[in-house]
């Protein structure tokens, strides 16, 4: 049936079709023109670069539409590298285009597949290549050399164990402990209760003593967002909220989704939202997700006032901070 | 003879007396390249890698790879006397005080965004028109290679100057290694030295980024070129071009200087961005610490859409006998990039199992013509695009006044919602386009002239179309669907009947198609007017 | 050069010295009362008051009550202070136009001195926040822009970018950039609290440490280009956007002339 169709014939290659430089000796002079002015131009960039490089110190700044009041040293710098390189690039591709042969080519390609020969010999030498080793004969050396390679591959991961530590608890504890300040950050000020008002929040860290340095490791797990509301507006149970202090609510600022800083705190709707996935946390319900994708609420540190009447911690946090592990039990 | 094709010549029978390279050369300088700008998306890839390795080259002569704290004395006024890491205090250097330094940081960063871009062009018209059907699937697989390198690579290159941007970062990659069952938190101990952000990490992976990454860039990009130079490059159907023949310029000197000239012109364009666009303008970030942060707080474009798909996961974990497992870290920040990238490596065997389809194919498909493979491309960069629009959701909500919110229903749903529908849409809007070449070939193309019949009827004027067009939109094969037994010959269910009639039904769609114009056809209307 | 950077300079003060300048005749009445507490000053408030009255009644109370008690759609005033009221007014967010999601700041409906005489009525009613001095505003003598900087990171930049140019909230809210905000407003921002945003008060940020956030936003603003085209400075969503468009875009336009025949 097939045979009887007569499909569209391949009327071949297309008779070449000459260029005005081909045929026309003024068109080729011009076009050798615009090539070397091409270049020029691109003379022309890199003086703009070494000109810049030498003599605009980077404190010029120019007014550039759109762009603005911008910094002449770095902008003569580098439109005069792109100025150099494009019009080498343009002036290539136009002497390519316009002077050199355009006569299309063809070669022949041929089949990866070898003559039937060549391709048997090949695959006879590579069958008897395997059995002379005899691998198949002799399941011992098999099994010995699998078992020998497997080992050798641990070396490897065994050398590299002493890339760090291992976790143990350390993902689970916090600089918090009862009776620990909470001192603003920046700054290191102790607060008090009455220095926020309702509406107000405060970044906080856990105090240190004077000449003790904080490492970012410890900013990563300690930092507390501290907020007040009025106390009637907590929707908490009595343990939650016997956390607070006249209002008062302190959550850890690492998100447990993925330890951002979650900061953005929305006073009049009192939610809590992290900018990097958008997971929203309700402050009033001891910061119950309610959007996004974080699945667990802000561990909620537990707060009160020592003798001086500064806010401190009541106990340490009683679940890990930050990001999710394997070993996390809740 | 001029005295300079005499030079030339001596620096020839120089070359070949000392190699023996003269049959080698010879051949293979007048090597024919098929001439087609889509061709070029590949090579804006390994031009843009050069600029990457000589401005990259040139960061590293004053980065200091260091977490050590210092307090910054330089140039840049807003940050003066603060405490920051030495990576970051070098990076503030390189751009206030190093002249140049700043263009350079801005090319290669430009450069980095333009190698992916380049690598997702590329990969997109080879997956379209079916350039990584046999021989080319060990490429194919390079190729996708290179794409998670690339995602990888870059990653790590924004992640060292250590500002409150790449931190945050940092500290998103530590969470999805954290949030592996069982050996996570061992694995985020040991790649970060102790407890995040510690004060390994950047020194280590600036190893990897300048050292150990791009050597294997090097090797794989070498071992990609070789195999298209050896297997010469492919081409897009048309008058006289065939499966066994190539048709283009010869490399010298035409394709020299065309290539050689692309390599200036994709340097100067991205010279051209770095000195007119700021790019990561790191002294506005600030240095990192993990208390801060940033409204906005995106990666790269090329992690975007893995961050959309982190941003729209669901909050699901699970807490049992001790344990957790974070699905909404692990789905999207693993599961799904793993299941994506599998499957797009995979996709040249699939098809041919699929097909049944085991033959070298050397002429290029008009995507039209593969409906299938045409619908299953847009439907997965549909996928892609939903994901990436939300990795940038808060931007465009306060930029169109939206709501994150609304965005975020919108990407949820769409997500499982559009990709079918594009896929329909796609296959159908193919077989049309096949309905109008059949139409084209048959009738002629539409020429806008009415003619008044005798009978006063207005009929339009058709033109033929030309030879050359009537035989690209016929070249094509049409293949028929498999037809694998499904039972055998006494009519019971072979064992792998099933997996026959999957074939069988995948085959059945994959060859739905308007049948083509054929000659036969032609003749016969001819003969009806 | 120099001409340029003293260009630069005078730019950026002449609109600060304008608002002084405004502020200024703006609050005569209100710190002539804080400095003389003779009769004739006590007499020229209680005039300004009841000019502030007169507005409010036209202008405020039908959202806020008669006697700024407050009502169902918008909060009492009892107690918000000088600061909330010329911050709200000032910057043309009160009255608002429309009940969306969020007042806007817009061009203001009132004059400085109408601003002076509601902001001193709705003072009369309960004590609250001030109007900050001249005095207390000098942040170019008593900030820090470094310090400012780590403070602005630590506090704003989670709702209002790195660099100052706001951000998204929750439900469609925002918050607005800082970007030609006078000074004055952005320190009654940060006392009072405005709409989603909190209050921060002069114990977690002390005054000192305020003006030097707002030396460190000014900073910001007048920073120019240094290294080209700012994109927003919203993060790597513009560049993105940019490497897909003018820079692939340029790429592709070439290798298409690269590629097409010369006639």
């Amino acid at each position: 049936m097939s045979n009887e169709i007569e499909q569209i014939k391949d009327p071949g290659l297309p008779a070449h079709v000459h260029r005005s430089t081909d045929t026309d000796p003024k068109a080729a002079a011009r076009a050798e023109r615009q090539v070397a002015i091409l270049f020029g131009l691109s003379a022309i960039g890199t003086l703009l670069l070494i000109y810049s490089y030498i003599f605009v110190k980077d404190d010029v700044f120019i007014f550039i539409p759109v762009m603005g009041e911008t910094n002449a040293h770095q902008l003569g710098l580098g439109m005069g590298m792109a100025i150099a390189l494009f019009c080498i690039g343009a002036g290539l591709i136009h002497w390519a285009k316009t002077l050199m042969p355009d006569e299309e080519v063809i070669a022949h390609r041929h089949e990866f597949r070898s003559e039937d020969d060549d391709r048997s010999e090949f695959i006879k030498t590579v069958k008897a290549g395997a059995s002379a080793a005899g691998l198949g004969r002799r399941p011992l050396i098999k099994r010995t050399l699998g078992a020998a390679l497997g080992l050798s591959a641990l070396t490897p991961l065994l050398l590299l164990r002493d890339l760090g530590p291992l976790p143990k608890d350390d993902l689970s504890k916090t600089s918090w402990k009862a009776g620990t300040r909470l001192v603003t950050d920046p700054g290191d000020r102790p607060l008090r209760p009455e220095d926020l008002e309702v509406g107000a929040v405060a970044q906080t860290l856990p105090e240190i003593a004077p000449g003790e340095h904080r490492s970012l490791a410890d900013i990563g797990k300690d930092a507390v967002l501290l907020i007040r509301l009025r106390p009637e507006e907590f929707n908490l149970d009595a343990e939650r909220l016997s956390w607070t202090h006249e209002g008062i609510i302190a959550f850890s600022k690492i998100c447990s989704h993925m330890g951002c800083a979650v900061a953005l705190y929305e006073q009049q709707t009192k939610h809590l939202l992290c900018p990097c996935h958008q997971s929203t946390f309700d402050v009033t319900r001891a910061a119950k997700v309610i959007f996004g994708p974080a699945a667990r609420p802000l561990p909620q540190l537990a707060i009160t006032v020592d003798a001086e009447g500064y806010l401190v911690a009541q106990a340490p946090f009683t679940e890990p901070v930050g990001p999710s592990f394997w070993e996390r039990s809740s | 003879m001029t005295a300079r094709e005499r030079i030339a010549g001596n620096v020839a029978g120089y070359v070949d007396d000392r190699t023996g390279a003269a049959k080698w050369m010879k051949k293979n300088l007048t090597k024919v390249f098929p001439d087609h700008w889509s061709f070029l998306l590949g090579e804006i890839c390994l031009y843009s890698f050069i600029i990457l390795l000589l401005s990259g080259t040139f960061l590293t002569f004053w980065f200091d790879p260091s977490m050590r704290e210092v307090v910054y004395e330089g140039a840049y006024e807003p940050l003066k006397g603060l405490e920051m890491s030495a990576a970051y205090a070098s990076t503030l250097d390189i751009s206030f005080e190093v002249r140049g330094g700043l263009l350079m940081r801005q090319i290669h960063h430009w450069a980095a965004l333009i190698f992916m871009v380049g690598i997702v062009v590329h990969l997109l018209r080879v997956y379209f028109t079916g350039a990584f059907r046999k021989p080319r699937e060990f490429n194919w697989i390079i190729g996708v290679g290179l794409l998670t390198l690339g995602i990888v690579e870059g990653f790590l290159g924004y992640s060292l100057p250590d500002d409150l941007l790449s931190g945050t970062g940092i500290r998103i990659a530590e969470a999805i290694i954290q949030a592996l069952p069982l050996v996570g938190s061992y694995l985020a101990f040991f790649a970060f030295g102790g407890a995040f952000p510690g004060e390994a990490f950047i020194p280590r992976i600036y190893t990897v980024h300048v050292l150990l990454l791009p050597g294997i860039f090097l090797a794989l990009i070498t071992v990609h070129l070789m195999l298209v130079w050896y297997q010469k490059h492919t081409q897009f159907p048309g008058p006289g071009r065939t499966e066994k023949n190539v048709v283009g310029y010869p490399l010298m000197p035409v394709y020299m200087a065309k290539a050689g000239g692309f390599f200036f012109i994709v340097f100067g364009v991205t010279a051209f961005l770095g000195a007119v666009a700021s790019i990561n303008p790191i002294w506005l970030y600030g240095p990192y610490t993990p208390g801060q942060i940033s409204a906005g707080s995106q990666p790269d474009w090329y992690m975007g859409w893995l961050d959309g798909l982190v941003r729209m996961a669901p909050p699901l974990e699970t807490h049992a006998f001790g344990h957790t497992i974070s699905w909404n870290i692990l789905i999207p920040g693993l599961i799904l990039p793993g299941i994506m990238f599998t499957g797009l490596a995979l996709y040249p065997f699939i098809e041919s199992w699929a097909t049944g389809d085991k033959r070298e194919h050397h002429l290029l498909d008009r995507p039209r013509n593969t409906p299938n493979r045409t619908a299953i491309g847009v439907m997965a960069l549909t996928f892609t695009m939903v994901s990436l629009i939300n990795g940038g959701n808060d931007i465009i909500a306060t930029t169109f006044h939206l709501t994150i919110n609304q965005m975020m229903w919108f990407a949820r749903i769409s997500i499982i919602v559009l990709p079918p529908i594009a896929f329909i849409i796609t296959k159908r809007l193919c077989l049309s386009l096949q309905r109008a070449d059949r139409d084209l070939v048959l009738h002629g193309r539409e020429t806008g002239r009415l003619v008044r019949m005798p009978n006063g009827e207005f009929v339009e004027v058709h033109e033929p179309i030309s030879p050359e067009k009537a035989w690209l939109l016929t070249s094509h094969e049409q293949l028929a669907p498999l037809e694998l037994p499904e039972h055998d010959a006494s009519g019971v269910r072979r064992p792998a009947a099933l997996k026959n009639k999957l074939r069988n039904r995948i085959s059945r769609a994959a060859a739905v198609a308007v049948p083509k114009a054929t000659e036969t056809e032609r003749r016969e209307l001819e003969g009806h007017h | 050069m120099k001409r340029l950077s003293r260009l630069r300079r005078h730019r950026a003060a002449g609109p600060i010295l304008l608002i002084f300048a405004l502020f200024t005749i703006g609050t005569t009445f209100q710190v002539a009362s804080a400095v003389n507490n003779d009769a004739t000053s006590v007499a020229d408030r209680s005039v300004t008051i009841e000019e502030g009255k007169q507005i409010f009644l036209k202008g405020c109370s039908s959202c806020h009550g008669l006697n700024a008690e407050g009502g169902q759609i918008a909060p009492s005033l009892i107690g918000v202070g000088a600061a909330s009221v010329d911050f709200q007014v000032a910057t043309g967010r009160m009255p608002m136009a429309d009940m969306s999601t969020q007042a806007m700041r817009k061009k203001p409906v009132y004059n400085a001195e109408e601003v002076n005489a509601l902001a001193t009525y709705v003072a009369s009613l309960a004590p609250g926040p001030e109007v900050p001095g001249e005095e207390a505003l000098n942040y170019e003598r008593d900030g820090s822009v470094a310090e400012g900087g780590e403070l602005f990171r630590t506090n704003c930049a989670m709702c209002h970018n790195f660099a100052a140019q706001g951000g998204a909230l929750t439900q469609g809210k925002y918050a607005p950039t800082l970007m030609g905000v006078e000074p004055r407003h952005i320190y009654e921002a940060m006392i009072t609290g405005p709409q989603s945003m909190p209050v921060f008060s002069d114990k977690t940020i002390t005054p000192e440490e305020k003006l030097s956030i707002i030396k460190w936003i000014k900073a910001a603003e007048s920073e120019p280009q240094l290294g080209g085209a700012a994109l927003g400075r919203v993060g790597p969503v513009t560049e993105g956007l940019l490497v897909w468009t003018l820079g692939i875009g340029l790429l592709i336009g070439v290798a298409v002339w690269l590629a097409m025949k010369a006639r």
